[in-house]
């Protein structure tokens, strides 16, 4: 049996057929607006490469930058009513406080504090305000906001009133879509009230991008399940990342550093992934991405999703070069994105991008060098030097120490990487890229608990740790999972101190590599 | 500083330091950060001054928050409960406040008086009452020094407030503690009125210069790639205790305080070895292999995030996170008989004797 890894990504969509360990193909076709188009030419020219048949490919995995990729280049976004229930606490710090400015105006500024809440022991702070929600709504449906997303204090410990906040808002504005924020993060007021904001400010484009993968994938004759990777490397079903795209802000590169891994074999480098419209810098540390601590980044917000260590910078081969009138040459953050085919000079478009300065240095052979002979070579040398500097600036972030370590380029925009980046050895793998695919194609399967355990009649923690880990273990098997791979990735309690008979809320997530994988 | 002005550009690195010398514990110096942020965008930048240029006779009062920190990384503040704190104890007082103290350079507690001195234009003195942080609100320098810690003041969320009056420090925590739960887990206090004059022979001078200088060393070893640790170490004679990975975390939050244990397996130059840590808020114990102590409270156990190196709280602790332990001696006052009674391993319910985390890990 084979396995079908897709990454689609800003600019190019790639597709990899693997048996095992093997990579028996991989092709590169670019980003279309519809996507489906992409990903069929993709996976048809993988299939047709790899010389297979078909109906034996059991699994599609996709990978996909998409929904970063709007956050980051604050596109694609739609307006969200962002309702906190807490008042009178937390007034202090609005929703959205830490963000962006450009951000926070793509989502709209349209912040509402409601009284309600909970204490950390179950009480409440104050009733719902109910009829306070029913004016939001009419705010909302005046305002044609397209999303809502609802926090409230201690959500974590009791989902009670963010529900019955749904449920008043649905009734009063029927057809939106609303998210809650225990859905999606733990306890952490700001952090997990900006994920749900971001969340449901993605909705529309995550309801778009599944549809037209399933589309693509019905129109190539497959009718095997196929999954998408998430932050943590796992797999989650297609209907899933409908209702929450921003679990899948990291996978692009948790799948690219775990595929630059795997096709490398090395085990402690810092990973450099250039896509078209961004580049992701990481640091791989035993052969996996190292996980940030604390808090995360995304499009400049702070979040507490469990994330590979990486961060982004507006450099990838579709990124636009402009001269400014006092000389200097910008570089990024604007992309054509999957319009490079179209816009840049080298293929006979208008536009002048980072691949048009490698093909016109020589540096890259791609498209049609006579169209960039024209170029001011010192306007070409101080792009270059820009983009060297970029890459330089990033890499010696993800430095933990002083001594050496190799830098592994990977993406279809490594062409912009020079031989040696400072004192630093840059190694490039076969299949470089596409090593988003590989890294989707090796996805992880998890299983996971998420439950309330009452401590009672001699149970105790330890025995309902236990108890949940082996739950996961066996969820993760009969998903697929090959036993001996499972490792637990995320244990946690909390107790609920509200709750009569000393219960603990506890989330255990195991992982497992995908049956078939060593065969 | 003799006398300085200090802007929201100046709250990353307090926050960060306040976080180091908050052992853990504290509360999330990042929400405390924005309020002052906040508040000094506002109202304009605040001025810091020694103890040496307050007046002898002028009133002085310690603006802080008591509570669980995990509390407040969730339930953030309405934005006025200090303020109204202080303004309450004034009216009680009969006199307007003339000065500003932090009682705790450690955590929330590093940067919510500068919150308080921007919305009031009241001065901040350069100092302390503890050097770090301590879960207890008597645990202070000034109770060494028979300053009482009424009429205290604090305020909730929704509007409550109380006076407390009690016949020692050690009273008035417990009486401030039960309200601090009922009012939903924290409160914003004013308390500890005292004269310049007490201030002086009290306060842990210099402290928010240092935690101050804590978050630039920090900053700028991450800067240079180098982790934070080894500089900090160096400046302030610590000892490394461990670096490894949280493998398990049981934590509660019980009478008004986040109680738990880490168990961490260690990584790099102490692979194959185990520590445990215990905490109440902060960092209290440490243990290392077959549970001897390595470090005790009232001495400093600071955490970094070992791949990032910026400090760690008990409410980050998670299972897979790397963590870096630095234990630093406490300030000499801690070490006497009085202040180990205060913060000794004895006041929390633990059989060790203290020594010193000098004696405990003699430099290599």
């Amino acid at each position: 049996m084979y396995r079908l890894g897709i990454d689609v990504g800003g600019t190019n969509t790639d597709a990899v057929i693997m048996e095992g360990r093997h990579v028996l193909s991989g092709v590169k076709a670019s980003t279309t607006e519809d996507v489906t188009t992409g990903v069929i030419e993709a996976l048809e020219g993988a299939i047709a490469k790899a010389g297979i048949d078909r109906s034996k490919i059991s699994t599609v995995m996709i990978g996909t930058t998409h929904f970063t990729n709007a956050v980051i280049e604050r596109k694609h976004i739609n307006h969200v009513a962002a309702i906190r229930l807490g008042l009178p606490a937390t007034a202090c710090l609005p929703p959205m406080v830490d963000w962006p400015n450009d951000l926070a105006e793509a989502v709209g500024h349209h912040t509402y504090l409601v009284r309600g809440g909970y204490e950390f022991d179950g009480r409440t702070i104050a009733p719902l305000d109910e009829e306070e929600l029913i004016r939001i709504a009419a705010d909302i449906r005046l305002k044609n906001v397209k999303a809502a997303a609802i926090t409230c204090v201690f959500s974590p410990i009791n989902a009670e009133m963010e529900q019955r906040a749904k449920a008043v808002i649905e009734k009063h504005c029927p057809g939106l879509p609303v998210v809650v924020s225990g859905d999606i993060g733990r306890i952490g007021l700001l952090e997990r009230e900006s994920a749900a904001i971001m969340n449901a400010s993605l909705l529309s484009l995550a309801a778009k991008t599944v549809d037209a993968f399933a589309k693509a994938l019905k129109d190539a004759g497959l009718s095997c399940p196929f999954f998408i990777t998430q932050n943590d490397g796992t797999l989650m079903a297609a209907a899933t990342v409908r209702s929450f795209p921003v679990l899948t802000f990291a996978s692009g590169p948790t799948n690219s550093m775990r595929g630059a891994a795997f096709l490398t074999g090395r085990k402690e480098a810092i990973v450099v992934d250039i896509g078209g419209t961004t580049s992701d810098v990481g640091a791989l540390h035993h052969g996996f991405p190292r996980q940030a601590a604390t808090i995360v980044d995304v499009g400049g917000v702070r979040t507490n999703f469990r994330m590979p260590d990486v961060f982004s910078i507006g450099l990838g081969g579709g990124s636009l070069v402009r001269e400014l009138a006092n000389g200097d040459v910008t570089v990024g953050p604007q992309s054509v994105g999957y319009r490079i085919a179209r816009d840049a000079l080298v293929f006979g478009g208008q536009t002048l991008t980072t691949t048009d300065i490698a093909v016109a240095l020589g540096k890259a052979d791609i498209g049609d060098a006579q169209k960039v002979a024209h170029l001011d070579r010192a306007l070409a040398e101080k792009a270059h030097a820009r983009i060297v500097q970029m890459l330089e600036n990033s890499v010696e972030r993800s430095r933990v120490s002083a001594d050496p370590i190799p830098v592994i380029a990977v993406g279809g925009g490594s062409i912009l990487m020079p031989d040696r980046l400072g004192d630093l050895e840059v190694i490039r793998p076969e299949n470089f890229a596409v090593a988003n695919a590989v890294g989707a194609a090796i996805a992880q399967i998890s299983g996971e608990v998420d439950r309330v355990f009452a401590l009672e009649k001699g149970l105790t923690r330890e025995i309902c740790l236990k108890q949940a880990e082996q739950e996961a273990t066996e969820r993760a098997l009969s998903a697929g999972a090959i036993a001996e791979t499972i490792q637990v990735i995320e244990r946690e309690d909390v107790p609920l101190a509200y709750l009569p008979g000393n219960a603990t809320r506890i989330h255990v997530k195991v992982v497992g590599e995908m049956g078939g994988f060593h065969g | 500083m003799t006398k300085q002005l200090i802007t929201a550009a100046d709250m990353e690195a307090i926050a960060v330091g306040g976080a180091y010398l908050g052992t853990g514990g504290g509360g999330d110096p990042y929400i405390g950060k924005l309020m002052a942020r906040t508040a000094i965008e506002a109202n304009g930048p605040v001025r810091v001054v020694q103890p040496e240029a307050v007046a002898d006779d002028a009133l002085c009062v310690p603006v802080f928050m008591m509570g669980a920190p995990t509390v407040m990384v969730e339930k953030l503040p309405r934005g006025d409960e200090a303020l109204e704190a202080l303004r309450q104890l004034e009216r009680f007082l009969g006199r307007k406040a003339d000065a500003l103290i932090c009682v705790e350079a450690g955590g929330l507690n590093s940067t919510i008086p500068f919150a308080v001195a921007a919305a009031t234009g009241l001065p901040l003195i350069d100092g302390d009452g503890m050097g770090r942080a301590f879960p207890e609100l008597q645990m202070v320098s000034f109770t060494m020094h028979d300053i009482s810690a009424t009429p205290l003041v604090h305020a909730d969320d929704k509007g409550n407030s109380a006076i407390i009056n009690a016949v020692s420090n050690l009273w008035t925590e417990r009486l401030a503690r039960v309200q601090a739960i009922q009012m939903g887990g924290a409160s914003l206090v004013a308390a500890y009125p005292m004269t310049g004059a007490q201030m002086k022979a009290g306060i842990l001078r210099g402290t928010l210069s240092l935690i101050k200088g804590i978050g630039e060393t920090i900053a700028a070893e991450r800067v240079a790639k180098r982790h934070p640790g080894v500089a900090l170490r160096e400046q302030f004679d610590g000892r490394h205790l461990f670096t490894g990975r949280v493998v398990d975390v049981d934590r509660a939050t019980t009478g008004g305080f986040a109680r738990g244990r880490a168990v961490l397996k260690g990584i790099d130059g102490f692979a194959g070895r185990t520590f445990e840590v215990a905490f109440q808020n902060e960092f209290l114990v440490a243990r290392g292999d077959g549970g001897q102590v390595i470090a005790s409270t009232p001495d400093l156990i600071c955490a970094l995030d070992a791949d990032g190196g910026l400090p760690v709280t008990t409410e980050q602790l998670r299972y897979g996170l790397t963590v870096e332990f630095t234990g630093l001696p406490c300030d000499r006052q801690w070490r006497t008989a009085k202040g180990l009674e205060l913060a000794g391993p004895g006041y929390f319910g633990y059989d060790h004797a203290y020594e010193p985390v000098e004696a405990l890990n003699p430099a290599a």
